[in-house]
């Protein structure tokens, strides 16, 4: 931006510690009145923390060098004041709309106390003003919806509520941390959508945190590229992304999945060669309604699949699809009202004692989250070596521990790899990407046949999901492992999956080969879902 | 996923020192951060070794004792006043001038402990009334049957100290077992044992205590069981909602989707995760069993009354107001135990609160 008038927010010079921990260092960037600028990085970059701190909202932070927006030095500003700016001229819209909304209070008072508050509107007029943004936001029948609970409402219409009280008194500048992280591809596209139009309408800043490429592509006039809390780049954003300067900006494009897909051999195709068959396979859950009725919602209703040896079966949908509950239900984790699982011929799903734990040998699983999937109190030596004493207690200690570091080795934790003494550590000394490939150890040591992958890469950082999905597509190579991948990124599943299969609301929706179904969807929803997600 | 709290503490984790610590060892040293906390678990442990061995503290039989040539071990054995040239086939008195006398003699000498009084022991050869003022060997005067104060607290601390901690640990225990089966197995059987549990939480445990009470003679060991009967009821809820949650976790179905036996990742994986709570709460369970036993000797449903108790000093001077040296160190050292016990609780509140890194 060129312009000669001064930028609406000029920040110079911005440091930010926590102790002995540099969160932020040196940060200069400026964003003119209108314009949309992204903060994008990795987690640990420090672009949220940088962003509390334009609004002194960070506790406990030693905070130096000038933050001025529009004519005020923020740094110097009495807290009083500060106080009457936040929410009124810079407002913010965080990531998870559940925790930005108190549960006590109905969406239309929480709106309307913002407007009593900062506008100095009086109740009843704070009332209509709250209903017509949240008309404006997009709510149906706002009127009636102003009376409802947070709880009462979908993730997206909550964000939209969120938005609705962040717009309430005309911000100048509107800070956005990872605001449709937490939802759906669909729903994300149309809060990007909504957002866009209001700061188009209203000539509002906007402030975007986000670790998502694709968005800040298509979405900002400029961005800022934030490693290890220094800002390594700034520039418009189709410069950025044509002709990245800095090497760290280089290497966060270049991770975006690559599509990694060995193709089968040809005799694949014999029925003999499927390992794991579904039929007719369905999971309900029970609600108690009064005392003696009962609701009964099937999560999966219906299903049908096969995978062959060496193949990866891709299962997409969105939060709610039953995607994670069929997984379960294959895993025999989670109980199945009809249907069967037959592993390599033998029935799964009512097999139990000796029978289930040889079959369980077979197929393992890997999850989500690397902080909740590994038990905190145990070392990753017996984190890895449990399935090992389970299922081969012929092994001697020696052999066990010799195991278990070469499946370690394999996963990329090893002295080799520059990892010392695995076997004795907790796993809260990893990286998240690390606790994955732990995870992975864990599944891969008993010499699994298949693995359900369960959102493996969702929570980890850009450049470590791809070298996490190298691995499994190495793995794979190298086993003959057969997957069943289950997640909501579609760029992930286009990366990984031989054939693809959509869920929606417990039931499949489409399924075929990977590169076919991504090229040409036959059905309405899949078409929905590609071009919400598959914008580059 | 990302939000900012986490990226800080993650970053902070990765500077720190405490690296290679399990998280048991982590809880220790946040625990030991706390100074007050720290001091008193000391304290308490201090006054748990003491009392525990009362008897070469305060007795009044001394521990050695050499008449005539001859060795004699009275704490464990008392030799008839006969054996030490007294008239009598009784156990020795040794606060009789007679024995006093042989005692003063050249080649005799008995090695007496710190307080020359036990629990029950009396002087009936002193002239003095009782309850008695401190005053000579007495530090803290006598109670109302001219027993030693000293004697009697510390025998009475110990009385309630381990009282409490029996009852705890086997409050403790029932309380886990029938959480962790609640938590773990849920839907119907959890149902229905809260059902019961309810039911039986609602049994007056007081008039039960009263009606036992005039049943049975009232001994230690009948108000450990009636007393345990109910004290587990509180934390199994505790360890049942740490179950709930802890078995939905991924690394407890990762646990069975690899095929371990339920018992397997209920001790291995569930349990040592949920014990938080439990271990925060024992200082104030123990807190509280002393004060169950203390205000059943007071009301009179307790020990038998020859047995030295906190409860029972309480009520001798509640019934002699005048005699202030009974009433004022009991109560002291009610409150100093009380207080040592809700610190040491508190640090393990802060020890075990994974907010704090």
């Amino acid at each position: 931006m060129n312009s000669t008038a001064p930028p609406l927010l000029q920040v110079q010079a911005l440091d930010v510690r926590f102790g002995r921990n540099h969160a932020v260092r040196e940060a200069s960037f400026h964003i003119a009145a209108g314009e949309k600028f992204a903060l994008v990085g990795e987690s640990g970059s420090g672009k949220s923390v940088t962003a509390l701190a334009l609004l002194r909202l960070v506790r406990g932070a030693q905070l130096s060098g000038s933050v001025v927006f529009d004519g005020h030095d923020l740094m110097a500003l009495p807290e009083e004041q500060m106080r009457a700016l936040r929410g009124a001229r810079i407002a913010m819209v965080f990531q998870e709309p559940m925790t930005a909304l108190n549960p006590l209070f109905t969406v239309g008072n929480q709106i309307a106390e913002v407007l009593q508050m900062h506008a100095g509107l009086e109740a009843r007029a704070a009332h209509r003003r709250a209903i017509e943004l949240l008309t404006r936001t997009g709510i149906a029948d706002a009127a009636r919806r102003a009376d409802d609970f947070p709880h009462q409402l979908s993730g997206g219409q909550r964000q939209r509520v969120v938005i609705a009280m962040a717009l309430a008194c005309k911000p100048r500048l509107l800070v956005c941390d990872e605001p449709t992280t937490a939802l759906d591809v669909t729903v994300q596209a149309q809060i990007l959508a909504l957002l866009d139009e209001l700061q188009a309408e209203m000539g509002m800043a906007l402030l975007f945190i986000t670790h998502d490429l694709g968005l800040v592509r298509r979405f900002t006039h400029r961005v800022g590229v934030m490693e290890r809390g220094r800002l390594v780049e700034t520039g418009t954003t189709e410069a950025v992304f044509a002709d990245p300067q800095h090497a760290y900006t280089k290497k966060l494009l270049a991770s975006r999945p690559q599509r990694s897909v060995q193709p089968l051999p040809a005799q694949a195709e014999a029925q003999a060669n499927q390992l794991l068959q579904g039929q007719g396979l369905r999971v309900e859950y029970q609600r108690r309604r009064g005392w003696w009725q009962r609701d009964v919602n099937a999560a999966v209703d219906g299903v049908d699949l096969f995978i062959r040896r060496g193949e990866t079966l891709g299962i997409v949908g969105e939060s709610g699809s039953g995607k994670t509950t069929l997984g379960m239900a294959l895993l025999a984790l989670q109980p199945l009202a009809g249907g069967d699982v037959r592993l390599g011929g033998e029935r799964m799903d009512n097999a139990s004692g000796p029978a289930l734990r040889r079959l369980r040998r077979r197929m393992q699983v890997v999850f989500q989250d690397p902080f909740a999937s590994l038990s905190p109190r145990r070392t990753v030596g017996q984190i890895v070596g449990e399935g090992l004493a389970l299922h081969r207690p012929e092994l001697s200690v020696a052999e066990r521990e010799n195991a278990v570091l070469q499946v370690l080795d394999e996963v990329g934790l090893s002295p080799r790899q520059g990892v010392e003494g695995v076997l004795q550590r907790y796993p809260h000394e990893f990286s998240g990407g690390q606790r994955q490939r732990i995870a992975i150890a864990r599944a891969l040591v008993v010499a699994p046949d298949l693995l359900v992958l369960d959102e493996p890469t969702s929570a980890l950082d850009v450049s470590v999901q791809k070298q996490v999905l190298e691995l499994l597509a190495e793995l794979q190579r190298r086993h003959g492992l057969s997957y069943i991948f289950i997640s909501h990124d579609l760029a992930v599943i286009r990366a990984m999956a031989h054939r693809v299969m959509v869920m929606r609301r417990g039931r499949v929706v489409e399924e075929g080969e990977a590169e076919a179904l991504f090229a040409a969807p036959r059905e309405a929803y899949t078409r929905e879902l590609l071009a919400a997600a598959l914008h580059d | 996923m990302e939000s900012s709290t986490t990226v800080v503490d993650e970053a902070m984790a990765r500077g720190d020192p405490e690296q290679a610590l399990s998280p048991g060892q982590r809880a220790w040293a946040r625990f030991k951060g706390n100074r007050i906390g720290y001091l008193s678990l000391w304290l308490f442990s201090a006054l748990l070794l003491l009392c525990s061995v009362a008897e070469l503290v305060s007795n009044d039989r001394p521990l050695l004792a050499r008449h005539g040539g001859e060795f004699f071990v009275p704490m464990l054995k008392n030799p008839s006043e006969v054996a030490l040239g007294g008239d009598f086939y009784t156990p020795t008195r040794w606060s009789d001038p007679l024995i006093e006398e042989q005692f003063s003699k050249p080649g005799n000498w008995a090695l007496f402990t710190f307080n020359r009084h036990s629990a029950q022991s009396t002087n009936p050869f002193a002239d003095a009334p009782v309850p008695g003022p401190p005053a000579g060997d007495h530090w803290l005067g006598t109670d109302s049957l001219g027993r030693d104060m000293v004697a009697r607290l510390l025998y009475g601390f110990r009385v309630s100290i381990w009282f409490a901690i029996v009852l705890t640990l086997v409050g403790t225990v029932l309380g886990v077992l029938a959480g962790a089966v609640q938590g773990y197995f849920g839907g119907r059987l959890d149902l229905s044992m809260q059902r019961l549990i309810e039911v039986w939480g609602a049994v007056p445990e007081l008039y039960l205590l009263i009606i036992f009470a005039s049943i049975f003679e009232p001994s230690l060991l009948l108000l450990l069981v009636l007393l345990s009967l109910w004290g587990w009821i509180g934390l199994s809820d505790y360890v049942r909602a740490e179950f709930l949650r802890n078995r939905s976790l991924e690394y407890v179905k990762a646990a069975r989707a690899m095929g371990l036996p339920h018992p397997t990742i209920i001790a291995r994986h569930v349990l040592p995760n949920s014990l938080a709570p439990v271990i925060t709460f024992l200082p104030f369970r123990m807190s509280g069993a002393i004060l169950a036993l203390t205000s059943l000797d007071f009301l009179g449903l307790g020990v038998p009354a020859s047995t030295p108790s906190l409860g029972e000093l309480l009520r001798q001077g509640k019934d002699n107001l005048d005699a202030w040296w009974i009433i004022v160190p009991t109560f002291l050292l009610l409150v100093g135990t009380m207080l040592l016990l809700t610190f040491i609780g508190d640090a393990l509140r802060d020890a075990f609160d994974t907010r704090k890194t």
